[in-house]
């Protein structure tokens, strides 16, 4: 049955991928459908077997790389997180799988979707049911190619094309920190499976290692590693700029990506590492800053978007702050509670994006929609169920781990955890600022769209619907549902797979924070939603001052274009890598030195020679007379008296004569 | 005694390089040429007698004799090549001989 759970997406990308002409567009979304969602009828099984009944499962399936001390499996674990995780991939997935036959319905690639698709949630189980770090960084490869792949589906796209390579090339750098964490942990622990190295932690905690000659904390070295890796998958604070161009995709890609699988993966794997991270306090402050300092850039960058996708792909960029500073002040369970919920809501959030583009002729401008809230009610329903939920709004799925997050980080009495819960709650108001800014902007202002598109724009087909329907339900109900469940003070659900310091553990504290904080968030959310609902609705002619004014317009275009940090990256680092690999490695080592004391420079050297030494034949008698003579003389005076000369001069000034001589043939 | 070897050792010294640097320096005409090898055997010849004398050994002598056919016959055909070249060229300069260059 556990092996089933990752072997059904496979089987279903199989037949999709290599019988997509046999089988119809229909028969292909049949089966890979069916495959999907067998796979999460049986991870809820799991969950009921592993998280209710506490029977972790353990399977070794066969062995991979087994070379002495070093032995990878392909070996699968099953504990809660791993069946939590589950269940969100393949229930997110199966949704994606729906909603993709109709809203994939006018390609003609679209067996091809699906078989990536399937692929795809096959490698994020893969990923998360690992249980040595080989395996887990076999299904992170995979997840890179599978969203390079998805990315770029639509290939004819130069945009798309650009980019695929940026997501691939980003996640690589991240996916090099990870190998090189890997190494380390291999190097110390002498081993990559989780069991042995988790467990051998402790006895680790005063080790240091040495690299260039700095005396670094060895857990330390390792978590700042992983975490590089995180931040490439989580699109954390500088290796995040992949995520919003990765809108190049089709929607349900991006509610593939974004919602369940690629991006929590970098979550996933701090989490699992919380065995990890606990003994390491730098590890976990340098987690705390960067997450919540991506949460604030994001929800402000969100702001002052345009593109439909793109605020939603900063909110995701936002939430995964969120959940990695989650894990850094050692709340774990809430930072995957969050993760799921997350999951929900935003997969809602793309989906419903996805029916208003789908309705308006692939037209993805807030600026261009307006006054859909006549055309499309159920879309409007189910984006205002999302974004309430995202926002936190109380008694929503959001609200129940968000709120969460914002206490323990106020609970956490040192300087991250404070840093941590400003920023928060700052982009707590970004981000229910911007959502109803999209919300206003697209439903309820006056129609600025074309009069055609509007004309024959319906509302979503039942495919499209269905999964926004329970995508919507689930956004309602789940927080509540399983927050005692995930949470919940001294839940036993979590059953070994998470660890936290008994130090650090701040949900008490949490739940005697005086009233007006725990209130603060929500505070801060219905303010920001509702200055966000008068500032366009009413004060339209304000914000255009603002914009008008110098410094308003240079603020505008610096949000805008993201703070600037892809120009940032582009000329700072990736012409100066470009022009470092033109003029220095490939203009100066490949095509000079190497060409020059190599094959080029050689056979030229021959030629020269040859030919200095060809011309002393000039032809005139007199000439080579003179030659036989001096040849003559010098091999009778080395053999005859070479000896008697050897007594008075140098024996190496004899080569000074034959260096001289070369210099003169040359 | 030993002054009177140093004195023809010298002469034959002398002529050998008369005819070798009659060989390289000249540039002008090719008979010069073998007029300098003709010099140069003369002057071997005159060295194998002197030693041939001094060391009391006849063999020097009969070298001398057989050298002095060799020249004679060494000259001939030396001489019916340069005629022969003459008939197609024209001219015995040595500076014109250049046509196999390397």
């Amino acid at each position: 049955m556990y092996l089933s759970i990752i072997a059904f997406p496979l089987i279903g990308c199989f037949f999709s991928g290599m019988f997509g002409r046999i089988l119809s567009p229909k028969g292909v979304a049949f089966i890979s459908i069916t495959c999907v969602f067998s796979s999460f009828l049986l991870s809820l099984l799991s969950v009921f077997e592993v998280g209710f009944s506490h029977c972790p499962t353990f399977i070794r399936f066969y062995p991979w790389i087994d070379s002495e001390l070093f032995d990878a499996g392909w070996s699968f674990c099953f504990d809660s997180l791993t069946v939590s995780m589950c269940v969100t991939v393949t229930f997110i997935s199966t949704l994606v799988h729906i909603y993709s036959t109709s809203y994939m319905s006018h390609d003609p690639h679209q067996a091809r979707f699906m078989s990536y698709l399937s692929l795809f949630t096959f490698s994020m189980l893969m990923l998360i049911t690992a249980d040595n770090f080989v395996q887990l960084f076999f299904g992170w490869e995979a997840v890179g190619v599978c969203s390079y792949l998805l990315i770029n589906f639509w290939f004819t796209r130069l945009s798309a094309n650009k980019a695929a390579i940026k997501a691939m090339v980003i996640n690589r750098i991240g996916d090099f920190g990870l190998a090189l964490g890997i190494f380390v942990i291999f190097a110390t622990f002498k081993t990559v499976d989780y069991a042995v190295v988790f467990s051998l932690v402790p006895y680790y905690t005063t080790k240091t290692v040495y690299f260039l000659q700095f005396e670094l904390d060895l857990i330390t070295t390792i978590c700042i590693l992983l975490f590089i890796g995180a931040m490439g998958k989580s699109a954390q604070l500088g290796l995040h700029t992949w995520l919003p161009d990765a809108m190049e995709g089709p929607t349900p890609v991006s509610a593939l990506i974004h919602a369940a699988t690629m991006v929590t993966a970098g979550v996933f794997l701090i989490i699992r590492c919380s065995f990890l991270y606990e003994n390491s306090y730098l590890g976990l402050s340098i987690l705390t800053i960067v997450g919540s300092a991506t949460a604030f850039f994001a929800a402000m960058t969100g702001v002052l978007q345009n593109d439909l996708k793109k605020v939603i792909a900063y909110s995701t960029c936002s939430q995964l702050g969120y959940m990695v500073f989650a894990c850094g002040l050692s709340n774990y369970s809430v930072s995957i509670f969050h993760l799921m919920n997350h999951a929900y809501f935003k997969a809602l959030l793309f989906l419903s994006a996805g029916s208003i583009i789908h309705a308006l002729a692939d037209e993805q401008d807030m600026r261009k929609m307006g006054g859909l809230v006549q055309v499309l009610p159920f879309s409007y329903t189910m984006i205002l169920i999302g974004s309430l939920a995202l926002m936190g709004f109380p008694f929503l799925t959001g609200f129940y781990s968000k709120d969460v997050i914002l206490e323990i980080a106020y609970a956490n009495y040192n300087f991250s955890g404070i840093v941590g819960f400003w920023l928060g709650l700052l982009s707590a108001g970004f981000t229910s600022f911007y959502s109803f800014r999209l919300i206003y902007l697209t439903f309820l202002s006056n129609p600025l769209g074309f009069k055609s598109s509007m004309q024959q724009a319906k509302d979503a087909p039942f495919a499209l619907g269905f999964p926004l329907f329970v995508l919507g339900c689930c956004s309602l109900v789940v927080g509540f549902c399983t927050k005692e469940l995930f949470i919940g003070l001294g839940t036993p659900y979590w059953n070994n797979a998470i660890f936290i310091l008994p130090e650090h553990i701040v949900i008490i504290d949490a739940e005697f924070l005086s009233v007006f904080i725990k209130w603060l968030p929500f505070i801060v959310s219905i303010l920001a939603a509702t200055l966000s609902f008068f500032l366009y609705k009413d004060m339209m002619s304000l914000l255009f001052a603002i914009y008008k004014t110098n410094f308003g317009h240079k603020f505008y275009i610096f949000v805008n274009r993201k703070w600037l940090f892809d120009k940032l990256q582009n000329e700072l680092v990736s012409v100066s890598l470009l022009r470092l690999g033109y003029s220095t490695t490939y203009k100066l080592i490949d095509k000079g030195f190497i060409e020059l004391f190599g094959p080029f420079g050689l056979s030229r050297l021959v030629l020269q020679v040859s030919k200095n030494v060809s011309n002393l034949q000039s032809g005139l008698l007199n000439h080579y007379a003179f030659f036989i003579f001096i040849g003559v003389l010098f091999f009778t005076v080395m053999i005859t008296l070479f000896a008697i000369f050897s007594i008075y001069v140098d024996v190496y000034i004899f080569f000074l004569l034959l260096i001289a001589w070369l210099v003169i043939l040359l | 005694m030993i002054l009177d070897q140093t004195k023809y050792l010298f002469i034959t010294t002398f002529l050998f390089l008369i005819g070798l640097s009659g060989i390289f320096l000249n540039r002008k005409n090719i008979i010069i040429l073998l007029m300098s090898v003709e010099l140069m055997l003369l002057a071997i010849n005159f060295n194998l007698i002197v030693f041939s004398v001094f060391l009391d050994d006849i063999l020097g002598q009969l070298f001398a004799l057989l050298i002095l056919t060799v020249a004679a016959s060494e000259s001939a055909i030396g001489l019916a090549i340069l005629i022969i070249y003459y008939r197609i060229r024209g001219a015995i300069a040595i500076e014109l001989i250049n046509l196999i260059k390397g």
